[in-house]
């Protein structure tokens, strides 16, 4: 099959007009490097977005919004229906086969509401958040030190583990904070970790001027005893996060004897029916991406064929002549289409190079963070790509090789 | 070596049809050293791109080396091209980014031969035509006559049945004419069938045979005479 002679025809042939064949490679070399450019600022995009949305895409988040409004076995309406830790073991009894993970959440001082947190002469007003052991992933903190763990939770230990913006305001830049002490509403906690979040954005400044501590700490030493203020389920793979949400609900409504129909009772949002709309958005950019990226290809494809086409013409004489000496068709078709594939195969691969040091050059330079993070491109698009060329390779020399093929070397050897 | 029986040739269809080859018959034998003279329309060229199996005959026979050279493929064609006939063009064709080596190993290298091979057997064409000193030169760095020769140690090469020269000498001065003729008959006395189509009568005269075509037909063959008198006024 390979056959060595053919290949030094034929770059002795290409060498032969480097100016043409350089203008040529150009087309499909801008061609792929557009086509890996586009891809690669796609996915940059979508890296960015989905950076947002932080380690985990499907959790559904539970509360207890707005007191009934319908009367409903014979209980009446306007009752406050409370969240209990009772609630998470419910869900997570009848409930094992679709749900991974349900956890009951406290916040010190209610949703959102930020605390007056002290350390010696120091202090600040940050959110303070009750968790579990092995959650620190739920939440996206890349944790330095250590997580709260099980004999936290069991013994109810008062430590913390402290975000970036916490560290920056109550302790010194050179100041180890692992080890020392902070004071929560006169309560002292050790700190034993720090964190930064992994989100990105402005989301990230917010989720750093936090406090984690246990959160069977914190029910017991902050009055929050009888209730969790959220519950958080993450489905198991398989199971869409719409679905456990609606199931949840009804569960709990049935549980506590809220009327079917009557929907403000159990407040709940998922990221996963976001994070899919966010996901079919970068679908479409994607198709866009291929759609664009594939007609430059084919420009560049047709250019080779018009060019080949050209080459064949000025060497019809050339081609008679081989044919004369003994070249079947089937040497010259080869002859022609081996040169068009091998402009394109060489100078798409330049192409690709290029477009991904570029890409890789992009991800060096730009910021870590933002809505367009590490633009690149993946192996299987790669390949898909030089698949593509090839095909367009050989779609741009079938015709020149055709009319190649038919050159009649009577004509072409005529004298002029 | 070459042999001819009634053949037929036409142009076109219907009322516009053109009887070009009007029932040659024609033995050429292995070793002669024969011309094909004739005015232009005579049919001279298309008889020698049937030879040179560039193109179909219509009617009649043509056997080749005893083999009949018929209703041929355009792969076989090649083949046969490739292997028995050896073409020497007016204007040379020699390809002009290849040297002269390279341009005479090319009809081996339809062959499938190694390159070490080809350009042994090249070089040794290369010597006996006299350009020993020149093989690595490209055709724009020779003149006239070396390019001719090269076209011919090109034609020798593959050691063909027999050798096609097509105005061998038209592009060329005289003294060259002189050199090239002589290289001629030098290949001829080494035992080659020529045939050199010509419309020079001091060229067809220094062969054995002149065979004059006058439309589409053969009108005189006389053995070693030139045929002067059924030359056409040009």
């Amino acid at each position: 099959m390979f056959d060595l002679e053919k290949w030094q025809e034929i770059i002795a042939t290409l060498k032969q007009h480097k100016l043409r064949t350089g203008l040529t490679a150009f087309g499909v070399f801008w061609g792929i490097f557009m086509l890996v450019l586009l891809l690669g600022a796609g996915r940059g995009l979508e890296n960015g977005m989905t950076a947002n949305f932080g380690q985990v895409t499907n959790s559904v988040f539970l509360w207890s919004a707005r007191p009934t409004q319908i009367p409903y076995a014979g209980l009446p309406k306007g009752r406050r229906i409370t969240l209990k830790p009772a609630d998470a073991e419910l869900i997570r009894a009848r409930m094992d086969d679709k749900v991974d993970i349900v956890a009951g959440f406290n916040r010190l001082g209610g949703w959102g509401n930020e605390q007056y947190i002290a350390r010696g002469d120091t202090s600040g007003t940050f959110t303070v958040r009750g968790s579990h052991p092995g959650m620190a992933y739920l939440h996206s903190l890349d944790v330095t030190g250590r997580f709260i763990n099980e004999r936290d939770h069991r013994e109810k230990r008062k430590i913390a583990i402290i975000g970036r913006g916490v560290q920056q305001v109550l302790f010194a830049p050179w100041e180890e904070p692992i080890g020392k002490n902070i004071s929560i509403h006169g309560i002292n906690f050790l700190v034993v970790g720090t964190f930064t979040s992994l989100s990105t954005g402005d989301n990230a400044v917010n989720e750093e001027e936090a406090i984690f501590i246990p959160n069977r700490t914190l029910r017991y030493a902050f009055n929050q005893v009888g209730w969790v203020g959220n519950l958080t389920i993450v489905p198991k793979p398989g199971y869409h996060a719409s679905d456990v949400e609606e199931e949840v609900k009804a569960l709990l409504r049935d549980y506590h004897r809220v009327h079917p129909d009557d929907q403000a009772v159990f407040g709940s949002w998922n990221m996963q029916a976001f994070y899919d709309r966010i996901q079919s958005l970068f679908t479409g950019i994607q198709a866009f991406s291929w759609l664009v990226a594939i007609g430059t290809i084919l420009a560049g494809a047709i250019g080779v064929g018009n060019i080949m086409l050209i080459v064949v013409k000025e060497r019809t004489r050339e081609i008679g002549l081989r044919k004369a000496l003994g070249a079947t068709p089937m040497s010259i078709v080869s002859m022609i289409v081996l040169e068009a594939l091998v402009i394109t195969a060489f100078s798409g691969y330049l192409g690709l190079v290029a477009g991904v040091l570029t890409l890789e050059a992009a991800s060096a330079y730009l910021p870590g963070a933002g809505t367009f993070s590490h633009p690149e491109i993946d192996f299987s698009t790669a390949i898909i790509a030089i698949v593509i060329l090839i095909l367009s390779g050989l779609l741009a020399a079938l015709l020149p090789a055709a009319k190649a093929a038919g050159v009649d070397p009577i004509t072409a050897l005529q004298d002029e | 070596m070459i042999k001819l029986d009634n053949l037929h040739k036409y142009y076109g269809t219907g009322a516009q049809r053109l009887h070009v080859l009007n029932g040659i018959d024609l033995h050429i034998r292995e070793g002669e050293l024969v011309s094909i003279m004739g005015s232009s329309g005579s049919g001279k060229s298309t008889l020698l791109n049937i030879l040179g199996l560039l193109d179909q005959y219509d009617e009649g026979r043509y056997a080749l080396a005893g083999q009949p050279m018929e209703r041929l493929s355009e792969k076989q064609a090649a083949q046969y091209r490739n292997r028995m006939i050896g073409f020497v063009f007016q204007s040379f064709n020699l390809l002009p980014f290849k040297n002269a080596l390279e341009n005479v190993s090319l009809p081996l290298y339809y062959q499938g031969m190694s390159r070490k091979a080809r350009s042994e057997q090249a070089r040794h064409y290369l010597e006996q035509v006299g350009l020993a000193d020149r093989m690595t030169h490209m055709p724009n760095e020779l003149s006239g006559g070396q390019k001719q020769r090269v076209a011919i140690a090109r034609a020798l090469v593959t050691q063909p049945k027999v050798i096609l020269a097509d105005e061998p000498t038209g592009a060329l001065d005289s003294v060259t004419t002189g050199e090239v003729m002589e290289l001629l008959h030098r290949i001829h006395g080494e035992g080659n069938t020529l045939v050199i189509v010509t419309h020079e009568p001091e060229i067809a005269a220094q062969t054995q045979r002149q065979i004059t075509l006058k439309d589409g037909r053969i009108v005189a063959t006389p053995d070693g005479i030139a045929p002067s008198a059924t030359e056409e006024p040009a």
